[in-house]
């Protein structure tokens, strides 16, 4: 019961880089708890999979061959059946969107406490994880009942596991429910005329801009800089810019040497797109803004003060 | 058909707000309807506006200080709206069980065909609820849904889930279904002042745990937060002081020293 089931994630044909950080957690909370960290590889090409996740730390690796792309159902019953199987009293999810597709029926079917979106925890007498709300305006401690749980992580705060394993790797097959649900197909959404991605410079307009006709004033900053104007996420909600314009996790990473924020708070999910700039710089209203955790410039002042003056320095 | 959207009311946490005991201090609050579940709401209302569903439901598990939330719900054209609260929900911090404990009593009561829910709430972010109520209740379900079309004939919702970096999943889900609503469905409309006067007369059902066969007990959460902090500030941004022709000024200094505008 002490040992830890970290579920491994990929999609078309590629491991994602959550798989590797679970892997870092899961052994954490496996030290803590004096057990093994088994992970689960679940479809697509498992073996390929299976020796890419076979780093430092991983004791032992269960591959189930069912099926290509991710599937809840195929993902619920084959967590099942090695929870049935191992000793594993734990399952570290990633926190992304196919693990919450899958993570709370798991939970629920097995009848385990749920915490999402961890970003750090302890393990003494019992589970106490550590997460944001509010968004991200506090952290909080929370004590969780029990010995077995369900737990994702949030992308980003651990590390990747390196190194190579030589855990062993068991094939197993599961007998598959019929499905309710099915994949059709996959589409990359957000091309056209210009990748925000290859920009060196990119001035990004958040929900600070207030309303669609301001939008003038970001674009008159990025033509006066000779920077490509990107956004967060409720523009494009909203319709003002297109979704290839989106910077964060289902928009686009950029890694640009300069990255202006404007009226930007700086949500997990926007930060996640653009924390590798190679200069970060924030205007916002709100001095307690998250934004201004990553930046290496700030302005706490209003948007509409500001970037009329910016422009002018370079008119 | 018949569509039941969950809806909670969150809290937002003014710019300057102080921490009491395992909370924000009540004062430095604000309550408004779910950013998420607005688009549900509105994905509901567009369903009964084609025909395709003959009556929208809301449920939400909160106080009576919701009622002005759920009424908004009912102004963007919900029908009807049930509200669930108990003291055994004064007592601490719901976790998902505890949630869906009660959607499962309701949806009982209710039949829907389909249910509807924001991915998330604003305030405790769990993103959890609606996967985890389709569990339940023995629904198909499809998380964080961006494109939703749905053929009640066929009895299946062709929907689009947003995968990270861009990428859309189509998927194709059996109703009865639990679908869960990132932002970005739709384009939640603004109550209209008819609304807002139709939505007075509309029916908000309060209920407490024993009107749905529930005891405290069938709540009890597996979760207890024990504290909360402001996070340290990891920051070690140089903040530019000054009036805003001041701070523009050396903000120009420091983006020419990096070749900007050059």
């Amino acid at each position: 019961m002490s040992d830890v089931l970290v579920v491994s994630e990929h999609r078309r044909g590629e491991l994602r880089d959550v798989s590797y950080e679970a892997i870092t957690a899961g052994r954490e909370l496996a030290d803590a708890r004096g057990g093994d960290l088994r992970v689960a590889v679940i479809g697509g090409d498992v073996d390929g999979f299976a020796e890419d996740l076979n780093r430092e730390g991983v004791d032992a690796i269960h591959a189930v061959e069912n099926g290509e792309e991710f599937d809840h159902n195929v993902y619920q019953t084959a967590i099942a059946a090695l929870l049935d199987r191992t000793d594993a009293g734990t399952v570290v999810a990633p926190n992304s969107v196919n693990g919450l597709d899958y993570a709370p029926a798991v939970a629920e079917d097995r009848g385990l406490p749920l915490v999402t979106d961890a970003i750090g925890f302890e393990y003494d007498d019992g589970l106490t994880v550590t997460r944001e709300m509010y968004g991200s305006k506090v952290e909080t401690t929370v004590d969780v009942d029990g010995d077995r749980h369900v737990l994702t992580v949030r992308g980003g705060e651990w590390a990747p596991a390196e190194g190579v394993g030589d855990a062993p790797v068991e094939s197993v097959d599961v007998d598959l429910p019929e499905s309710g649900a099915r994949v059709t197909g996959f589409e990359e959404v957000g091309g056209g005329d210009v990748d925000i991605a290859d920009a060196d410079v990119l001035v990004s307009v958040g929900r600070g801009i207030e309303e669609e006709e301001n939008l003038e004033l970001v674009e008159e900053l990025a033509d006066a800089l000779g920077a490509t104007l990107s956004s967060s996420r409720p523009i494009v909600d909203n319709g003002w810019l297109p979704k290839n314009r989106q910077v964060g996790q289902s928009g686009k990473v950029v890694t640009p040497d300069v990255y202006i924020a404007v009226g930007i708070s700086g949500a997990v999910q926007h930060v996640a797109g653009m924390k590798g700039s190679d200069t970060i710089v924030a205007i916002n209203t709100d001095p307690n803004a998250p934004i201004f955790d990553i930046a290496d410039y700030g302005i706490v002042g209003d948007l509409f003060e500001v970037v009329p003056e910016l422009i002018d320095e370079f008119a | 058909m018949k569509v039941l959207v969950t809806v909670k009311e969150v809290a937002e946490a003014d710019d300057d707000f102080a921490i009491e005991g395992t909370d924000i201090a009540a004062s430095d609050l604000e309550y408004d309807l779910n950013e998420w579940d607005d688009y549900a709401v509105e994905a509901a209302v567009q369903l009964a506006e084609a025909g395709i569903a003959d009556e929208v439901v809301t449920v939400t598990i909160g106080p009576e200080r919701a009622e002005e939330t759920i009424r908004m719900a009912l102004a963007k054209g919900a029908d009807r709206a049930v509200r669930v609260w108990d003291d055994a929900f004064e007592a601490g911090f719901a976790d998902v069980a505890a949630k869906v404990s009660t959607f499962e009593a309701v949806v009982e009561a209710e039949e829907p065909d389909l249910v509807l829910g924001g991915v998330q709430a604003a305030d405790t972010g769990f993103g959890a609820t609606g996967v985890a109520l389709a569990e339940r209740i023995g629904f198909e379900h499809a998380a964080v849904v961006n494109d939703l079309e749905v053929d009640a004939d066929a009895g299946v919702a062709h929907v689009r889930r947003e995968l990270e970096g861009g990428v859309e999943e189509l998927t194709d889900v059996d109703l009865p279904a639990v679908l869960t609503v990132q932002t970005g469905l739709n384009e939640p409309r603004y109550a209209s002042l008819r609304g807002i006067r139709q939505a007075q007369r509309k029916e908000i059902d309060a209920k407490e745990l024993a009107d749905l066969g529930l005891t405290p007990e069938d709540v009890e959460s597996a979760l207890d937060i024990t504290s909360m902090y402001e996070p340290e500030s990891e920051s070690d941004a140089e903040i530019i002081e000054g009036d805003a022709g001041e701070a523009a000024g050396r903000l120009a200094e420091v983006l020419r020293d990096k070749g900007v505008g050059a």
